[in-house]
């Protein structure tokens, strides 16, 4: 049994695949394109113009977050100040020191990382069964029921949110984790992203080579499905868990200043009368650092997995 | 876990035939035990039943029992205690002038933060599909915004946008304009959530159309070159037709995104002046009326009747958009 039914990447397939030496694409590499866009195209190499406007763009993309770096690493005088500081100051960890104190920010994170890690969990393990379901498996109302997976993502989840809090006050889960981690156990961009990949990289004559040798549905996905969905497992993890994180409506209702997420226990800090700008910025640093460090190592495949979920034909 | 319950034991069990037929083509059918039939049968079903059960626990029953709520007067001390009370809730809200000023700045702002943002996107889009130099960087870069959370980002936003020592007026000033009171100001207060929406979702979604821009076919745009099309042409002719169902898709989940916009507005408005969207409502969306009629003036049944409004105005917003669709598309 072979696996090497793997997209190869090529100038085609994958535009930034130009032909460098450095360029990786051996088996098990981590630049294999998640799928692949026969005949896909870009015409044109960019001239000056294209490469200004994209540098403006990336200006105005990443100027906000180092700005809350500099408003994070001065003093509250100095960042109220005209003109406005540009340069870093050297306050940083004082600052990070007393915002993780002052808006519980040590509970929030770890609330957070449960969160996130839980719901990103789930939607991972679901989404993939679903989406072998989907993909590989014959079974009546397959394309019903897919366009009714598909049909839930309009029904946004918010509106729901005065019953969902009767719910959970009647479970006695106010103010708890599982209050916010039950609802967003699965996503149906997870299942319709697994079931894309799946239909393309998972070969049919394995599920059926499983099958002829006797072995069961839930042992073709445990030995055949895992270890070929494994990249786009990886990559939904982290788009899951960015969502998760950054999740806040419902967290904000259910749960209190005691028990906070990040993002809830962040509004503590901009709701005093009396406000020091420079800790605010601290706690936004703070509270958005993991993902960042995330973005900073795994930037390229979360990039990579967005736009494969993207492709609709 | 339901999962395992259709599925027999693991390995060739002492009541399965397991292939002694020396036909290598494998005459399947032979070996249909009732095990398999049933495993075959229904695995998939298992395997689908948990996006399906939650989401009809969480997220459809939540939105049915809304409309039940609706009809009731329910206070958030007394969750227990459903009042009926017919259509007084929606009676209610159609007379409140809080819900009509709510349901045109959620248009607002949404119509203000949704167009600049697809634009950009298209714009942004268009440029990342050229063969660059750094591309990775200039992707991952578009899209940390997307990374930051609501709260970050509106704390961010809010100090910029501070009127005394904000930067943005600060910049206004070098080119000789005066301060301008961002949070009192109704369309300046607008124009600044959106500004924080529109950074946090542009690169976001110009990656979805970046990626429907390489699906393509190159071809296309060679018929189109040899039939004399300038760069701007194949842009309107061969690039936006290309994309469209990911347009109608982006469309669709930003207007969700703006029915319900929440978090912006409310640390916007840090503190008390959050919750009702400004001292004189000039920025409250219909997800903080919501939450105020709730949370902040404990009637339950009231908070479930806009929720409600919301789902309709959702509706009435789609059924829009297809006849709008319908009709251009008789005119092309």
């Amino acid at each position: 049994m072979t696996t090497d039914s793997i997209p190869v990447r090529t100038a085609d397939t994958c535009p930034e695949a130009a032909p460098k030496a450095r360029r990786n694409t051996a088996p098990g590499g981590r630049r294999r394109p998640l799928f692949r866009h026969p005949g896909a195209g870009r015409q044109h190499h960019a001239g000056p113009v294209a490469y200004i406007l994209l540098g403006i763009a990336a200006l105005f993309s990443l100027f906000p977050l180092y700005w809350t770096l500099v408003a994070a690493s001065t003093d509250n005088t100095r960042v109220t100040q005209t003109p406005p500081p540009f340069l870093p100051g050297p306050h940083l960890l004082d600052n990070l020191g007393k915002a993780w104190r002052d808006a519980a920010l040590g509970k929030a994170m770890l609330n957070s990382m449960i969160v996130a890690g839980a719901i990103a969990l789930s939607t991972v393990l679901f989404a993939t069964l679903a989406g072998f379901a989907f993909a590989k498996l014959r079974f009546k109302g397959r394309n019903i029921l897919l366009m009714l997976v598909i049909g839930t993502m309009l029904v946004p989840p918010q509106l729901g949110v005065v019953p969902l809090f009767m719910m959970m006050s009647e479970l006695g889960w106010g103010q708890t984790l599982p209050a916010v981690i039950f609802p967003t156990l699965v996503s149906a961009v997870g299942v319709f992203f697994m079931r894309q990949y799946l239909t393309e990289a998972l070969p049919d004559e394995l599920v059926e080579a499983g099958r002829v040798d006797g072995a069961h549905s839930l042992r073709i996905f445990w030995s055949i499905v895992l270890p070929i969905a494994r990249a786009p497992m990886a990559v939904l993890f982290m788009i899951t868990f960015v969502h998760a994180w950054n999740d806040f409506f419902w967290p904000f209702i259910v749960l209190d200043m005691t028990n906070p997420t990040v993002p809830v226990a962040l509004t503590q800090l901009s709701a005093g009368y009396v406000r020091d700008q420079s800790l605010i910025m601290a706690g936004a640093l703070l509270g958005t650092l993991p993902l960042l460090a995330m973005f900073v190592v795994f930037g390229r495949q979360i990039v990579g997995g967005i736009m494969q979920g993207a492709v609709k034909g | 876990m339901a999962i395992s319950t259709s599925t027999p034991p693991d390995g060739p069990s002492g009541t399965m035939p397991t292939g002694t037929d020396p036909d290598p083509d494998g005459d399947l059918l032979r070996r249909r035990t009732l095990l398999h039939r049933l495993d075959v049968g229904g695995a998939p079903y298992a395997f689908i039943a948990p996006f399906f059960v939650v989401f009809a626990a969480f997220s459809l029953y939540p939105l049915i029992y809304t409309w039940w709520i609706s009809l009731h007067r329910v206070e958030l001390s007394t969750l227990n205690l459903m009042e009926w009370v017919g259509f007084d809730n929606y009676t209610a809200l159609w007379n409140d002038e809080r819900f009509w000023n709510a349901l045109l700045n959620t248009f607002t702002i949404g119509v203000l933060s949704t167009v600049p943002q697809l634009m950009m996107a298209l714009g942004l889009a268009h440029l990342l599909n050229y063969q660059l130099r750094g591309s990775t960087f200039f992707r991952v870069a578009a899209l940390t915004p997307y990374a930051t959370s609501v709260g970050a980002a509106a704390l961010v936003f809010t100090m910029l946008f501070e009127r005394d020592f904000g930067m943005i007026n600060w910049m206004l000033n070098l080119v000789g304009v005066d301060n301008i009171d961002w949070e009192n100001n109704k369309w300046a207060a607008q124009t600044a959530i959106s500004t924080i929406v529109i950074w946090r979702w542009t690169g976001y979604n110009a990656l979805l159309y970046l990626a429907a821009m390489q699906a393509i076919p190159r071809d296309r745009y060679e018929a189109a070159a040899i039939d004399g099309a300038s760069r701007w042409q194949q842009f309107l002719k061969v690039t936006v037709p290309g994309i469209r169902s990911t347009i109608v898709f982006t469309i669709v989940l930003s207007t969700i995104g703006a029915t319900q916009l929440f978090g912006e507005p409310l640390i916007f408005g840090q503190g008390p002046n959050g919750i009702t969207g400004g001292a004189d409502n000039q920025y409250q969306t219909l997800g903080l009326l919501l939450y105020e009629e709730g949370w902040k003036n404990y009637q339950m049944g009231r908070a479930a009747t806009v929720a409600w409004a919301m789902f309709l105005l959702l509706i009435v917003v789609f059924v829009v958009q297809q006849v709008v669709r319908r009709v251009l598309a008789r005119r092309t």
